[in-house]
């Protein structure tokens, strides 16, 4: 195994100040906020290792789609979060992914009871500021947002509505770029603007 | 023997990723009471345990708290519990609402509006809306999560029929994204309308219960109510001694045995302010306004 | 009032300083150490470990003298710290089999593999007050068998169990056990989480729950099958060793209770098996535990569930008493918010009430 790369350097202090910025973007949909995260192993994007080392632990079952379950990234969040990672989708309370062919369909969304027991998608994205523009509304927005994705799976804003029918239930998603992040809970309505 | 050196806002880094998961599923489902895994802390179940896991999950260095309890900065209970996270996260604490970056509450919401970025820690007793009215965690879940609200409304609807007028006066009932019904903690229903489309951010915890709940901003909490008999706060029908304010909820104090009282703001920072400002009530000068903090 | 309940800072400091003065007491008496309370008070430090979770003789016997002897709060003292320690892994479950023996007693069999070992109880003592022990002495030392303890010392359960009439306990012994700290509390609850609430639930709680079914409400017919006291060893399976080794000995007591099942469709009548264990030397814990835990199987078995007892939502619930007495003392707190706003509510609807009653007379006056 070649050098492993670092995790975060200060791990209460830089996990509460990524967890706050994660808390910031869950509350106001559509909000961009910019991390300080460690360089995580490409093709991991620094976000979402941020994310996975301030989330993730033994007790969280984290998948990782083809394009990431690559062995630097797979050492890595085993070494710096500890996490257990597993084969199907179903499984996962965190998954990550970067390929474009995310397996919605396959993520826990709860049940009607428990629609807290449902996985947390953090997806990478090329860019924010650029590409398609997506409208936002719901909790955590006054009127309506704006939020512009480059990178966005074609079939995202489908997805997003079937995902918006089954609230309470529902999963909720992370999108990430570079050391940027914005969060889109299960109760934003997504549509193209 | 030694003991351990307690981490940064005592509650070690497992236990924190445990209630910001928590934290986050909660703010995905206004209202919703997410369980979680209550730890001990060196404070009584019951005093705000809760409250306390919530702010030390999310506290950081830049913070700025405030806690109150009654509306008071300086009661017993806040004094302690700003003192544990002073203590043991080294953040700077404040007495003012405006300062305040975090404020960690029992029984009320400041006078003063509460900005975007600022966040609002209740300290809840008691989670489950329906609890007094079905002792079975089993049971209120299914009405969760059917949306099965008829027992509230047949309640609320028995007190009109009984007294002519809803009978809550306190931890009012109210319902959250037109999704789920969540108490507010025992506010008194005075402060309900506060907590509507408020652009701070609303974080729930209940230590013994074991559960976490959110209000993000912006988010529309609806007091129940019936077409004919809309929801209606009050307060005491007067003025505030100290700084003669009429729009504050008041506390009312026995002066004597002769049926004396005398009625003074519950937020003692907005009322410190009010007449740092200048305001004067009719018993200006008296011994309370000395006793405060400020 | 209103300012004793500003007290701030000061106020705290200073109850502090008075509580540590109220708690040496007479300072020409001389200090008690943790060591007379672990060595002296070990039934104390037994429950203070129990409901406290933690097994350590000493912090339990230091949360005991800060505590003043009250071993609620003690025990609550050990649980702040027991949260705080990190949790490495769940050990190989324990065989009491095995049990270096101290005790062991069986109501059902006269005799038995092993015998009946009295050891030390306060059974058959006569409870008058022992004027000796004002004053300090020696002890004599206790007369011993002697010949150790037999080594093979079934268990009573076992014994039916080779004749078939003990309804078998089904579970994986490999699966790491459920953990109510790690994960709430949900319902319905499996066995191996009742046990876990009430191993640590309140000795006095868990003792009434169990009377009440001896009383009637959700009897079981039980007959304690076998109890016994004295140290196992623990060990822990590390996942790269790939085999136990042992890390220490606890003391624990263990009842089994043997109870009648009448059958249902699936299974033949046989009898079931209540089970308790508690940290130390606890025999009225293990025992109430054991009547608990029967009578809350009365839902997995087909049978009415109709006492408190039987009721898992609601025993669980109300076990625990750091949770317990934490609420209930939390009313000493300030609610003068909630009960103004119940004032001004009492006050109106009073006199909403009095112009109701004096409108007919009003009518009747024009």
């Amino acid at each position: 195994m070649s050098a492993l790369a670092p995790g975060f350097a200060d791990p209460p202090l830089a996990a509460q100040a990524c967890f706050r910025r994660l808390l910031e973007a869950m509350a106001r949909p559509g909000t961009v906020v910019t991390l300080a995260p460690p360089p995580a192993p490409p093709p991991l994007a620094p976000a979402a290792g941020a994310v996975a080392l301030t989330l993730c632990d033994a007790d969280t079952p984290v998948w990782l789609d083809a394009a990431l379950a690559v062995p630097a990234v797979l050492d890595w969040l085993r070494f710096h979060a500890g996490c257990r990672i597993v084969a199907a989708p179903e499984e996962a309370a965190f998954a990550f992914a970067a390929d474009p062919a995310v397996p919605f369909d396959r993520f826990q969304v709860g049940s009607d009871e428990y629609p807290d027991r449902s996985a947390t998608v953090v997806l990478q994205i090329d860019a924010f500021g650029a590409g398609a523009a997506l409208r936002l509304e719901g909790p955590g927005i006054e009127r309506a947002a704006g939020l512009h994705v480059r990178g966005l799976p074609s079939c995202f804003v489908a997805w997003r509505a079937a995902n918006r029918a089954l609230y309470p239930r529902g999963v909720d998603v992370v999108l990430v770029a570079g050391r940027a992040l914005a969060a889109l809970p299960r109760s934003t309505d997504v549509t193209e603007g | 023997m030694s003991l351990p050196a307690y981490s940064f806002a005592y509650l070690d880094e497992q236990t924190k990723r445990m209630i910001r998961r928590a934290l986050l599923k909660a703010v995905a489902i206004p209202g919703y009471q997410v369980p979680f895994a209550s730890r001990e802390m060196p404070l009584a179940y019951g005093w705000g345990t809760g409250g306390m896991q919530v702010t030390a999950a999310v506290i950081g260095p830049d913070d700025v708290l405030k806690v109150i309890d009654q509306g008071a900065d300086d009661t017993t209970n806040a004094v302690s519990i700003r003192r544990f996270f002073a203590l043991t996260a080294g953040v700077r604490t404040t007495e003012r609402t405006a300062e305040a970056t975090i404020i960690q509450t029992r029984h009320r919401i400041p006078e003063t509006p509460l900005a975007a970025g600022q966040i609002l820690v209740y300290q809840v007793p008691q989670p489950e809306p329906l609890r007094k009215l079905e002792p079975r965690e089993t049971e209120t879940r299914r009405m969760h999560a059917l949306a099965e609200y008829g027992l509230m409304h047949v309640k609320l609807y028995e007190d009109i029929a009984r007294h002519g007028r809803i009978t809550l006066s306190y931890d009012y009932p109210v319902l959250v994204n037109g999704r789920h019904v969540m108490a507010p903690s025992p506010i008194p229903s005075f402060d309900n309308p506060k907590m509507h489309r408020s652009p701070a951010l609303q974080l729930f915890g209940a230590g013994r219960e074991k559960r976490i709940y959110a209000v993000p901003p912006y988010t529309d909490v609806v007091s129940l109510a019936f077409e004919d008999h809309p929801f209606r706060p009050w307060k005491a029908e007067a003025a505030c001694g100290l700084c003669g304010a009429t729009e504050t909820y008041l506390d009312e104090v026995v002066v004597d045995d002769r049926g004396g009282r005398l009625f003074v703001c519950s937020d003692t920072d907005y009322c410190a302010e009010r007449r740092k400002a200048g305001h004067r009530g009719a018993a200006a000068g008296h011994a309370l306004a000395a006793g405060e903090g400020g | 009032m209103y300012v004793a309940v500003k007290g701030g800072e000061r106020a705290i400091a200073a109850s502090h300083a008075v509580l540590a003065e109220t708690r040496r007491g007479d300072p020409a008496v001389p200090e008690l150490g943790v060591d007379q309370i672990e060595q002296q008070l070990g039934h104390a430090v037994d429950r203070v470990m129990a409901e406290g979770a933690l097994y350590d003789r000493t912090l339990a016997a230091l949360a005991i003298k800060q505590a003043q002897g009250d071993l609620q709060e003690a025990a609550f003292l050990l649980r702040a710290y027991r949260t705080t320690l990190p949790r490495f892994c769940a050990s190989v479950p324990i065989d009491t089999a095995r049990m270096t023996i101290a005790r062991r007693i069986s109501a059902t069999y006269k005799d038995l593999p092993g015998g009946q070992i009295l050891g030390p109880t306060y059974d058959y003592t006569h409870r008058l007050l022992d004027a000796a022990l004002l004053e300090a002495g020696e002890v004599p030392p206790a007369p011993r068998a002697p010949e150790p303890a037999d080594a093979a010392m079934p268990r009573v359960t076992a014994l039916l169990d080779q004749e078939g009439l003990i309804r078998r306990e089904t579970g994986d012994r490999d699966a790491e056990p459920p953990d109510l700290t790690r994960a709430p509390l949900t319902f319905p609850a499996p066995r191996a989480l009742r046990l876990q609430n009430l191993a640590r639930g309140d000795e006095g709680f868990v003792l009434a729950m169990g009377y009440s079914t001896q009383r009637g409400y959700g009897g079981t017919h039980p007959f304690a099958g076998e109890i016994r006291y004295g140290t196992v060893a623990v060990e822990i399976a590390p996942e790269e060793l790939g085999f136990a080794i042992e890390i220490g000995d606890i003391a624990v007591t263990e009842c089994q209770m043997i109870n009648q099942f009448a059958g249902s469709r699936t299974e033949p009548p046989q009898f079931t098996r209540g089970y308790g264990l508690a940290f130390g030397h606890s025999e009225r814990k293990a025992m109430g535990m054991a009547l608990v835990d029967r009578a809350l199987m009365s839902r997995e078995l087909g049978e009415d569930v109709t006492a408190p007892a039987q009721d898992e939502e609601f025993v669980l619930s109300h076990s625990d008493n750091v949770e317990a007495s934490g609420f209930v003392q939390h009313l000493k707190l300030p609610h003068y918010v909630d009960f103004q706003s119940e004032l001004e509510l009492i006050r109106r609807l009073r006199q909403e009430a009095e112009a109701r009653l004096a409108e007919p007379s009003r009518e009747a006056a024009e």
